[in-house]
């Protein structure tokens, strides 16, 4: 029966399983800082620095990341730069998403009203502790939620990498249909798969905005309240400013 | 703009004592909207100076020209004898860097109009933490003093609040406190209580009577409290499309001004 041998494949989809989380999770990783140095290259007074950042921006953004992970497997190494799957997939995907997130770095860093910003001039603070302790305690919040979506989307994308070689979740599914005749319910569990996975993940989003908001100094309802039932039926998503 | 006539602007420059303000020939447009235009101004260490006048004659950009936040398009400005944006080599002057401007406008403070408090912060926290980053104090220093300061403003049981637990009337006076605590020498107040409820105002003017009377730092304050200004000035600027248009003492400026402009516009805002 087909049932049957969706489970005895099981252990194999589970390798996939982790590869798409190692490389969501890497690419991710790598989008953070990158997204971070390019908004502030968008917005140095040094104007090189913008062209720089914009061009890189524009160049993700603007080009199909298939043809990237292409380019970074197969074409680089003609220039003499190897790369291993895991290492392609993870930069061509962390830089793509940089690209985009850094427009939400950016808006978000912008949002910061113009007053706190004199005041700080006022104030005569030192330019870095007024990003690290005026402006990025009141943007981080902000983007947390559009941060997750996109560690979402992360998730789906992966399915890329199977382009140079990596066998994560679609991929072995792909393969175990084609090879086996294994087809409709191996799909039924990887869209299940999938959904858990995205699960999780927005629950981990949730966590870390709470984090964030505490980190901020925003006032985040105790765990206590939200989960005792006699409490203010608060929603979840209801974080006090 | 254009209502009062152009002839011979009052030069506010008279004032006694050494300069801790001195502005010469200042210059300042947004664009085609030219603002100020060959402003002179002094004001003497240790002065009150009240500075009043319609909304949009160019107050508030006084103000953030002397500390920094704009930068003029011609003209000097002097710190307590130090030009803001230029440097005097062999006697004549160059544009200087961000960090001279920056090293200048230091015993400058700037209280606004909208508190701009730091939201994620404590009262406590937006007191002392300026004054670690700015005096270079180790923090529980900066916290002692900060908590002393915030007495002083009536804030003592309130430190360790957030400003959107505190009404306006106090998240002004913790901002006052702030800007206090860097130790300015020179105090800019930009019509301080017009963002707050009526019943709010009093203990932000009480505030600054008690500064104006107790201390001997050189303040300027903007406002439209014509008798709040008259009680605690010494000198009262009444101000009109770019120019100083009645210098003097508040007893000769609110009682007899020169411009009929001024006695106009006097009335209409003691009317409010
Ligand atoms: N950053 C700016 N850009 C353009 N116009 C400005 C800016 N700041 C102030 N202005 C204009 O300059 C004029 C004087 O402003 P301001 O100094 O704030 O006046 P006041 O404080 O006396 O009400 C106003 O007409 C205002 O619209
Ligand atoms: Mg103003």
């Amino acid at each position: 029966m087909a049932g049957e041998s969706t489970f005895v494949y099981l252990p194999y989809l589970m390798g996939g399983v982790v590869t798409t989380l190692q490389i969501t999770a890497l690419a991710m990783l790598l989008a953070l800082p990158v997204s971070f140095l390019l908004a502030l290259g968008r917005m140095s007074s040094f104007a090189p620095a913008r062209w720089g950042a914009g061009f890189v921006i524009e160049l993700f953004r603007g080009t199909s990341a298939v043809v990237q992970l292409f380019w970074a497997f197969y074409v680089l190494p003609f220039f003499g730069v190897e790369l291993s799957p895991l290492a392609a997939g993870v930069l061509v995907l962390g830089l793509n998403e940089g690209s985009y997130f850094s427009e939400v770095v950016r808006a978000s860093l912008k949002s910061i009203v113009a007053g706190q910003r004199e005041a700080a001039v006022a104030l005569h603070l030192p330019r870095f502790y007024t990003f690290r302790r005026i402006v990025l305690p009141q943007a981080l919040p902000i983007m947390v939620p559009p941060f997750g979506n996109a560690a979402v989307l992360m998730l789906k994308f992966t399915a890329l990498t199977s382009l140079v070689t990596i066998q994560e979740l679609s991929f072995r599914a792909g393969l175990l249909r084609s090879n086996l005749g294994v087809s409709s319910d191996i799909y039924g569990v990887v869209l299940a798969i999938y959904f858990a996975l995205a699960v999780g993940m927005a629950s981990l989003v949730w966590l870390a905005e709470r984090a964030v908001n505490r980190w901020a100094g925003r006032e985040v309802i105790p765990w206590r309240e939200l989960t005792s039932r006699r409490a203010s039926p608060a929603p979840k998503w209801a974080f006090r400013r | 703009m254009g209502i009062v006539d152009r002839s011979e602007p009052m030069k506010a420059t008279a004032s006694q004592g050494r300069p801790i303000v001195r502005m010469r020939g200042v210059r300042k447009a947004f664009g085609p909207r030219v603002i100020l235009e060959g402003l002179d101004l002094d004001v003497g260490a240790g002065e009150k100076v009240a500075l009043i006048g319609p909304s949009g004659s160019g107050k508030t950009t006084i103000l953030r020209l002397l500390i920094g936040l704009t930068e003029p398009d011609a003209g000097t400005i002097e710190i307590d004898g130090q030009y803001l944006w230029h440097s005097s080599r062999g006697g004549t002057l160059e544009r200087a860097d961000e960090a001279h401007a920056r090293q200048v406008r230091r015993c400058v403070g700037m209280v606004f109009q909208q508190f701009n408090l730091f939201p994620h912060m404590t009262a406590l926290q937006n007191v002392h933490e300026p004054m670690e980053q700015v005096l270079r104090l180790k923090r529980p220093e900066a916290k002692e003093r900060a908590r002393a300061l915030l007495a002083r403003v009536g804030l003592g049981e309130h430190v360790d609040k957030r400003p959107s637990q505190l009404s306006g009337g106090q998240q002004q006076r913790v901002a006052i406190a702030r800007s206090l605590g860097l130790q300015p020498k020179l105090m800019l107040f930009d019509e301080v209580t017009s963002a707050l409820d009526p019943e709010l105002v009093g203990e932000v003017l009480g505030v600054l009577r008690e500064l104006a009377h107790e201390t001997d730092m050189t303040m300027l304050i903007v406002t439209h409290e014509i008798r709040f200004a008259a009680d605690i000035a010494d000198r009262v600027l009444v101000f009109d499309a770019g120019r100083v248009v009645e210098d003097g003492s508040p007893e000769i400026v609110l009682k007899d001004p020169s411009h009929p402009r001024t006695r106009q516009f006097l009335r209409a805002i003691l009317e409010r």
